[in-house]
């Protein structure tokens, strides 16, 4: 079970560190939102996950898996406002034969 | 073993969340701050989590964490709805 959540724990933080990588180098701030809100939530998820593995059966391993569901509903919906917010103050995407 | 795996977890998540950082300071708008800003809270619970595994008192950090994921969810919300009626005036340069 802790090598379990080891492993799990590394895809996490791959991904978080993947997600920071990201938005740095996107153009745009849909692809940067796109990046850092997927990999972010992805990532927060595995560490969770992995710590809750790694417990074994124990109530914080519960808690932790109630906390992981909670940011697998709430940081989506968060990015989603943002890039609404983005979209109605008119914020046009990044296209390619713009800016070669 | 395992409280070194997890402080170098906690290390690399917390170099990533530098790397966010600079998107917040470097961001042309305002929405890149609100999304870094956004990225590096939810990065921050994971360190906390993490932190709270290595202090021994998983019970107590996992408490700080769910709080922590609230307000920030709840301040990306805020700061997404206030944006939206302000309008985002985009810089024209392409940030490298």
């Amino acid at each position: 079970m802790t090598v379990l959540g080891m492993a799990l724990i590394s895809g996490g933080v791959f991904f978080l560190v993947t997600g920071a990588v990201g938005m740095v180098r996107f153009p745009d701030i849909y692809t940067r939102m796109h990046a850092a809100g997927k990999c972010d939530t992805l990532g927060s998820l595995l560490v969770m996950t992995g710590l809750a593995c790694h417990d074994g059966f124990v109530l914080t391993s519960a808690k932790l898996l109630i906390a992981a569901g909670f940011i697998l509903v709430t940081s989506p919906t968060a990015t989603h406002a943002i890039a609404r917010a983005a979209r109605q103050s008119g914020v046009e995407a990044w296209t390619a034969e713009g800016n070669r | 073993m395992a409280d070194t795996f997890f402080l170098g977890a906690a290390l690399a998540i917390l170099a990533a969340a530098m790397l966010s950082l600079y998107r917040v300071i470097r961001g042309p708008s305002i929405i890149d701050r609100i999304v870094g800003v956004n990225v590096i809270g939810t990065k921050t619970i994971a360190v906390i989590v993490l932190t709270g595994h290595l202090f021994g008192r998983a019970e107590l950090f996992i408490d700080i964490a769910l709080l922590y994921a609230l307000i920030n969810f709840i301040g990306a919300l805020a700061l997404s709805r206030y944006f939206e009626r302000k309008g985002v005036d985009v810089t024209s340069e392409r940030a490298r």
